[in-house]
């Protein structure tokens, strides 16, 4: 353990919402479902995010087998005269790549394929890691984290790219863009993504094995 | 209940260790020792300041939302799109799911959350808590991660480059407006909501 002196271990609870510092001895008022809740802003206070674990990993699941779809189906349909195109997610940046924008690919593939992939890793590493009460890397793994919770919402670039490509597109017989159902199971991958991150909890990293929940 | 005593310490949200807040000096940034987070910055912004920048934010995100993003050309056809364009045929072709998180993400998040701390500030610099002050911090904390005005932002080039292989394309005033805002809330973004709890004194509830 650290040598630093910890909320939980001075009977501190610190308010999730409006982060006000409350000693558990004298705790401010009880609300109806026999919880604690914050004097000033009336939410229920936790010493952890509750069910983390079980949130964290059941989020994280439901977000990897949507982004099997994801990848595998096509997100947008090219029509023109002479032909129909669907592009998945690779295909697009693999189109971008060829004809002439590498450093857009480039900045499409980190959004779409990296970020997501890396968020699974890290989630992942993050809850066996706690859940094992490992002291290994623990700044690392706090950076880790961090570095998770700030990423994770520009993945929604490529669900925007193909909103906007099937706004403009529209040449009737000429040229059109449409959505293709991959764009939907990657905007909720990236919704299920942000959640999970947001309900692990990165103090669990520094609790020992004797940790609750 | 030593809410005076309370507020003089601050508990890291990553690590849960316990500090006594010291006051900071212009351009300080308060880090946990044990793990690295921020923990506090200095805030040179002050009420009014803030409260211009989020009423400028209003300014530029009604013409972000009126004016076109981009026009595209093909053949001398010319065909533009607005977000609220853009929402309504995403609805159209069978993706409503898309079309609900863009008008989330893109129109009321954004907007709600410049209009409660529009409303919270101007309160607040009259040194008032506003009329549903509570729930009104609540909701910005919840808000926080759910607005994504700079990723469309960059969506946007990238959709521009894309329909360039094709088409002829002309970027329109909405995508200016659009990264004027981007800079405005990131501006904004960064305010720590308990400088406005610690602001104004607790009223009668």
């Amino acid at each position: 353990m650290s040598a630093f002196p910890r909320a939980a271990d001075l009977g501190l609870i610190g308010c999730h919402v409006c982060k006000l510092v409350i000693s558990a001895d004298t705790p401010a008022r009880v609300d109806v479902a026999d919880e604690l809740a914050c004097p000033r802003c009336g939410s229920v206070l936790h010493r952890r995010k509750p069910y983390s674990y079980m949130r964290t990993w059941a989020l994280m699941i439901a977000a990897f087998l949507l982004y099997i779809p994801a990848n595998v189906l096509p997100i947008m349909r090219t029509a023109s005269l002479n032909d129909i195109d669907d592009n998945t997610i690779i295909s697009g940046v693999v189109e971008l790549w060829v004809k002439g924008s590498p450093d857009l690919a480039i900045i499409v593939f980190t959004a779409s394929i990296v970020v997501p992939v890396l968020k699974f890793l890290s989630l992942g590493t993050l809850l066996l890691s706690s859940q094992r009460g490992s002291g290994w890397a623990r700044p690392q793994r706090a950076k880790l984290y961090r570095l998770v919770e700030f990423i994770g919402y520009w993945s929604m670039l490529d669900v925007f790219v193909v909103a906007l490509l099937t706004a403009l597109v529209r040449f009737g017989l000429l040229s059109l863009v449409e959505p293709l159902p991959g764009v939907i199971f990657f905007g909720l991958t990236v919704v299920l993504t942000m959640l999970a991150s947001m309900s692990f909890d990165p103090r669990l990293i520094w609790d020992g094995r004797d940790s609750d929940d | 209940m030593g809410t005076t005593s309370s507020e003089a310490l601050l508990i890291c949200e990553h690590c849960d260790t316990v500090y006594r807040r010291r006051p900071l000096a212009r351009g300080d940034v308060a880090q946990c020792a044990c793990c690295h987070a921020v923990l506090e910055r200095h805030h040179g912004l002050s009420v009014n300041v803030m409260l211009a920048l989020v009423m400028t934010a209003m300014i530029v995100f009604v013409q972000a939302n009126m004016w076109p993003i981009v026009t595209l050309g093909l053949n001398g056809q010319l065909s533009g799109a607005t977000l609220w364009g853009t929402i309504i045929v995403m609805w159209q072709q069978q993706a409503q799911v898309v079309a609900v998180l863009a008008a989330g993400t893109l129109f009321f998040f954004p907007l709600l959350k410049m209009f409660l701390l529009g409303w919270l500030l101007w309160f607040g610099r009259l040194g008032r808590r506003a009329p549903g002050f509570v729930p009104m911090m609540v909701t910005l904390h919840y808000l926080q991660p759910w607005t994504m005005s700079e990723v469309f932002v960059l969506g946007a080039l990238v959709a521009i480059v894309k329909a360039h292989l094709y088409f002829d394309v002309v970027a329109d005033p909405g995508i200016y407006a659009y990264a004027a805002l981007t800079l405005l809330i990131t501006i904004f973004a960064g305010v720590d909501l308990r400088q406005l709890w610690e602001l104004t004194p607790e009223g009668p509830a």
